[in-house]
């Protein structure tokens, strides 16, 4: 593995391979969030299976966090990898007139995301730690929608995840299709697939954006 | 006729620190090319006993591959599909400033001024950009293995790349995907290149890693300021041609 | 002085090179190993020469003074690489291309190497296709050929517009192979200053390194020059600004006679010069004139009006075109060979009827070509009644498809759109028949020195046909000279390393450190450009297109006397341990204005009217070709080798005399 890992190419291989990961994650978890949105009950039942079922907690989730940590880890990797690359810097480049914002920020759209996923975790996911495996509380199905509730109380907290969500949709609109021209498929029969990748990019974000402000203004 | 600022990036040689240096020239003719402005600018330069901008150039016609300026910001100046010789000044405008810089990248070292040593390019190209046959003339007849006419067109297109480097100038991680990718797709699409696939791209890419061009993100910049408009498809080709090898083992 | 003896076998023409290749000396692969051969350029001649040397096993060392192999100038070669296939079934064969060949040469070149250069032509497309050039193919995936250059048949491969270009790579890619395996030692950026002669035999080189200065000596068992043509000699040409004769001219200086210097070709369709400061001319594609009109205005106040810029070309009616060349050759009107089309154009202009501000510029129309096309397209498509303007435009997608590529490089330097107003193009400038005299071996006067491509002399005559030099250079490389140098190598397996140690080394080497060394501390008043353009300008106007007595006389005084200026004057920046391209242009056009004497001096010599060298004093008197020019093949059927004697004026001429056994001399007639 870390023979393979060794080359460039391998690398991007790497990345893109986390990223199509994340990104069907992403999917998941607006779906479940979604149902808070139309009906408590639903959102507790999903969250509830979710959080106590032993293949999504002890299978799935290690994969998730190794993915997202994979995933930032190697994306440092290579930032320091490509600075390394530039040797003196230019007194101007015009890089606007040759590639996306977003392209050439992956880093720090990136940055924005990974400050957000601390957030998200002393938030959500710590909590849930600490209510299931330090304090062993005894399990309430029913407690997933109020938590939800409250945490969107806060303006600020809100405002965080907005700015957050439109980050990664500046993530996604170069990343998703970049994982596929990583992973070798780029040719006149995937101009369909990019168009899909663009709507993904910032519907996924726009959901959560939506879900966030929902519960904010109807609590 | 325009009068011009310009900045230009001066070094004395490879350890030298260098520094932008400003000169003004006069009476610039917007039907000169880029190149001969910077004649006007090194004739100057003669007369009063200074030493001439030193810069790559050739054949001035967009094929050799040798000139290799980062003008205002850009590869090959702010034109597309065009290599630094045949931009021209109708681009500019009086009373401009243009910076003019080497193209920058740790694996293409400043010789002096704007001259760079592309060696690594070299390298990459002795590393597997070839189809071991011998040049002996004891090949089968030219036309015993027919290639469809779409085949032949696409690996024309990836082999009008002429190794100027732009694509790794105007990089920000001065990745050298598209150069690379371009002799790869070229083979990779002719019967005659398929013996020896798998160890061409094994081999050219680890070159190209070893002379520490940076890795590709796919911002897609170097296809933009590619004179000969190399496609991005031919990166994604090399990245199925990688996997194909690695799955091989 | 000795005879020439051009070493042609004896034998029936068809048989020669196949009785040659029996009978020679071959060199064992183990005694290959112990043979040195040194490589200068890295072109189509030179690179194919290097990558198939190192295959057999010889050691090379090759020297360019570009960043790379790849970069020579044979990559600007656009329309294609002509090959005796009879792919197309119309009648061609080896005779046929040698003779088309001896025929566009006007008769002037050694029958015995265009018949071998015919024969290998075949193998250089079958080589070219086993290394993976993209040549272009039709819909049944066989190779395609077109015709070019008023030949009967259609025998030229192309790869787009950039055949040279793709060939170039392919060479590239072979030698790239050899470098790998260590057996080409590639000196990048470095410059053959001199050769070293050793016991009369050429052993070696002084190079310098044009990155760090130093002066480096080189040795080998045999040296090979493959440095390209010298059109920079007119300052203004279609050759990369680097392009120089100094190899070839410090050869000639070292006991290598030079032969033809006054055989240049002028090219009819380049983009015309815009201004004082034009430092190169780029060419278009001789492909063009197959579609497009050529045209000046009829009327002098017409063109004085369109110089001064208050006439558009558009605005001209019909009536009011002087259409010259289908006036003048009604049988192949705009398609008459690059000669004639040039000296045309030169002719109209001299006369004030250029259409650019600068007087020298002709139109190349291609407004009958769009509604011809158009209207075949309409009738195609099944269109009624179509309006003009659609078959204008229906014409102008098929010409798109056709010179795309060459439209759109004329609108990004002229910055006029040439689908809308005629394009504007010049003569100029683009290769060099004449060079280094050598035998049927390839080798010059010098033993042990050999040179191929553009560099020597032997193929093409006085003009050489389109689609050739690309054939010929790959020729050279690939499958003569490998034969021919192992056969001299034969006798040099016992001599061993040849030692850079020697008085020989230390001589030459003190002559180039010396010339260098004069030029850093001349500290003159003129930049090098400035006697470059002079020469050019005293090329051009004295030795172009048209040359006589009176200008050529002047020409010789003239040249003589910028040089003694250039020693007095000259101003060369910098130093000399370090890159110095002042320096390096400095060594070049000192060089450059010996060979223009030379030039002008052969020029003078050969009164008569052959291939691209055109005398005022040899035209036809009268009859159908009155005006046209006149060979003189009982006076002139010899190649002019000049022997060097110390100044360009002292040249000894020796003539090879001409035989032409398998072909009748004839007149070119276009009318």
């Amino acid at each position: 593995m870390s023979g393979l890992l060794s080359s460039s190419l391998a690398k991007k291989y790497a990345m893109a391979l986390s990223a199509f990961f994340l990104i069907f994650f992403l999917l998941m978890h607006v779906t479940i969030n979604l149902l808070s949105v139309f009906s408590e009950d639903a959102f507790n039942v999903a969250s509830h299976f979710m959080g106590t079922n032993p293949v999504i907690q002890f299978a799935m989730q290690p994969v998730l966090i190794f993915g997202v940590i994979f995933h930032f880890v190697m994306g440092f990797v290579l930032e320091i990898k490509n600075k390394k690359a530039q040797g003196v810097k230019y007194f101007k480049d015009n890089g606007a007139a040759n590639s996306t914002w977003m392209s050439r920020n992956m880093i720090y759209s990136g940055l924005a995301i990974l400050a957000f996923i601390i957030l998200h975790f002393i938030d959500f996911w710590i909590p849930e730690l600490k209510y299931k495996y330090v304090e062993v509380l005894p399990e309430d199905p029913t407690r997933y929608f109020h938590e939800l509730q409250e945490k969107f109380v806060s303006i600020w907290r809100v405002g965080a995840y907005v700015i957050a969500f439109v980050f990664l949709a500046l993530h996604l609109l170069h990343g998703f299709n970049s994982a596929f021209q990583s992973m070798g498929l780029n040719n006149k029969y995937t101009k369909g697939f990019k168009k899909c990748a663009n709507a993904y990019s910032i519907l996924i974000p726009a959901l959560f954006i939506f879900i966030a402000l929902f519960h904010h203004f109807n609590h | 006729m325009m009068n011009l600022t310009l900045k230009i990036w001066r070094q004395k040689g490879p350890h030298d620190k260098g520094q932008m240096v400003d000169y003004k020239v006069t009476d610039i003719s917007e039907h000169m090319s880029f190149l001969e402005m910077i004649d006007v600018l090194n004739e100057q330069l003669v007369t009063k006993d200074e030493d001439p901008v030193a810069f790559d150039h050739d054949c001035r016609e967009g094929i050799c591959g040798m000139c290799s300026m980062y003008i205002n910001g850009e590869a090959h100046g702010p034109d597309r599909g065009i290599t630094t010789c045949q931009l021209h000044m109708r681009m500019f405008n009086d009373g401009d400033t243009i910076t003019i810089e080497p193209f920058r990248a740790a694996a293409f070292p400043v010789i002096k001024d704007l001259v760079v040593d592309r060696m690594a390019f070299e390298r990459i190209q002795q590393a597997g950009g070839y189809i071991g046959v011998n040049t002996s003339g004891n090949t089968q007849d030219a036309n015993a293995i027919p290639i469809s006419k779409h085949a032949a067109d696409e690996a024309m297109d990836a082999a009008t790349c002429i190794g100027c480097g732009a694509c790794v100038a105007t990089c920000k991680n001065s990745s050298a995907m598209l150069f690379v990718a371009a002799k790869v797709s070229q083979y990779a699409l002719l019967p005659q290149g398929q013996v020896e696939a798998a160890d061409r791209v094994m081999n050219m890419v680890a070159q190209m890693d070893a002379e520490g061009f940076g890795n590709c993100t796919n911002t897609g910049a170097c296809e933009v300021e590619c004179p000969k408009g190399i496609s991005l498809e031919n990166i994604a080709r090399m990245n199925r041609e990688y996997l194909k090898a690695s799955s091989k083992g | 002085m000795a005879k020439l003896d051009s070493k042609v076998p004896k034998g029936p023409l068809a048989d020669k090179w196949t009785t040659y290749k029996d009978k020679i000396d071959l060199v064992n692969p183990a005694n290959k190993r112990n043979i040195d051969i040194i490589v200068v350029g890295t072109g189509l001649a030179g690179g194919s020469a290097a990558a198939t040397l190192a295959e057999l096993g010889y050691n090379v060392k090759a020297f360019c003074y570009q960043d790379s192999p790849r970069r020579a100038h044979s990559i600007a070669a656009q329309g294609g690489i002509n090959a005796a296939k009879n792919y197309m079934g119309d009648g061609d064969s080896n005779y046929r291309l040698f003779y088309d060949t001896v025929k566009g040469g006007d008769y002037r070149s050694r029958e015995a190497n265009v018949y071998r250069l015919a024969e290998v032509s075949g193998n250089i497309i079958d080589q070219c296709v086993a290394q993976g050039v993209p040549f272009a193919r039709d819909y049944g995936g066989l190779l395609d050929n077109r015709s070019f250059g008023g030949v009967l048949v259609s025998r030229t491969f192309y790869a787009k517009g950039q055949t040279g270009q793709q060939l170039l790579l392919g060479c590239y890619s072979a030698m790239n192979r050899q470098i790998a395996r260590g057996k080409i030692e590639m000196h990048n950026r470095h410059e053959m200053l001199d050769v070293v002669k050793v016991d009369g035999k050429a052993r070696g080189i002084i190079a310098r390194n044009l990155i760090t200065g130093e002066i480096e000596r080189h040795s080998a068992h045999a040296v090979v020059i493959a440095t390209g043509g010298y059109g920079n000699v007119y300052f203004l040409s279609t050759n990369a600004m680097g392009s120089n004769a100094t190899a070839a001219w410090k050869i000639h200086k070292k006991g290598a006679y030079f032969a033809n210097p006054c055989y240049t070709q002028i090219h009819p369709t380049c983009i015309p010069r815009s201004g004082d400061y034009q430092s190169k001319l780029t060419l278009m594609s001789e492909s063009l004139r197959n579609d497009g009109r050529i045209w000046v205005p009829a009327k002098m106040e017409d063109a004085k009006a369109i110089q001064q810029g208050k006439l558009k070309p558009t605005q001209i009616a019909e009536e009011d075109r002087d259409y010259y060349l289908e006036r003048r050759y009604p049988a192949f009107g705009n398609l008459v060979p690059r000669d004639v089309a040039s000296r045309a154009a030169k002719e109209r202009c001299d006369a004030g009827f250029g259409v650019n501000a600068t007087g020298e510029a002709v139109y190349l129309d291609f407004a009958t070509a769009f509604v011809r096309y158009g209207t075949e397209q309409a009738k195609i498509h099944n269109i009624k009644n179509p309006s003009k303007e659609e078959i204008i435009k229906l014409g102008q997608a098929i010409i798109e498809e056709k010179y795309g590529n060459l439209f759109q490089m004329y609108e990004k330097i002229i910055a006029e759109n040439p689908y809308e107003t005629p394009m504007m193009i010049y003569p100029a400038t683009h290769y060099t028949m004449g060079g280094v005299w050598v035998d049927y071996n390839l080798m010059t006067t010098v033993e042990g020195l050999y040179c191929i491509g553009e560099a020597n002399f032997s193929d093409h005559g006085a003009n050489r046909l389109g689609a050739s030099a690309l054939m010929q250079g790959l020729a050279d490389g690939y499958f003569v000279l490998p034969y021919t140098i192992g056969d001299y190598l034969s006798d040099d397996i016992r001599t061993g390393k040849i030692s850079t140690d020697t008085p020989e080394f230390d001589a030459v080497e003190k002559e180039v450190k010396d010339r260098l060394d004069f030029f850093i501390n001349n500290k003159g008043t003129h930049s090098v450009d400035y006697f470059h353009k002079k020469l050019g300008k005293v090329m051009w106007n004295k030795a172009g297109m048209a040359r006589n007595e009176k200008h050529l006389k002047e020409a010789i005084q003239e040249i003589k006397e910028i040089r003694e200026d250039f020693w007095k004057n000259v101003k060369v920046t910098g130093k000399l341990d370090e890159f110095n391209q002042e320096l390096e242009k400095a060594g070049r056009v000192a060089d450059f204005l010996e060979l223009g004497e030379l030039f002008a001096i052969d020029a003078l010599d050969r009164n008569e009217s052959c291939g691209g060298h055109f005398r005022d004093e040899s035209v036809e008197q009268d009859g159908p070709q009155k005006g046209e020019a006149l060979r003189n093949d009982k006076d002139y059927a010899y190649v002019s080798a000049w022997e060097y004697k110390g100044e360009p004026s002292d040249a000894i001429l020796h003539k090879e005399e001409l035989e032409f056994k398998d072909i009748e001399l004839k007149t070119r007639s276009y009318k």
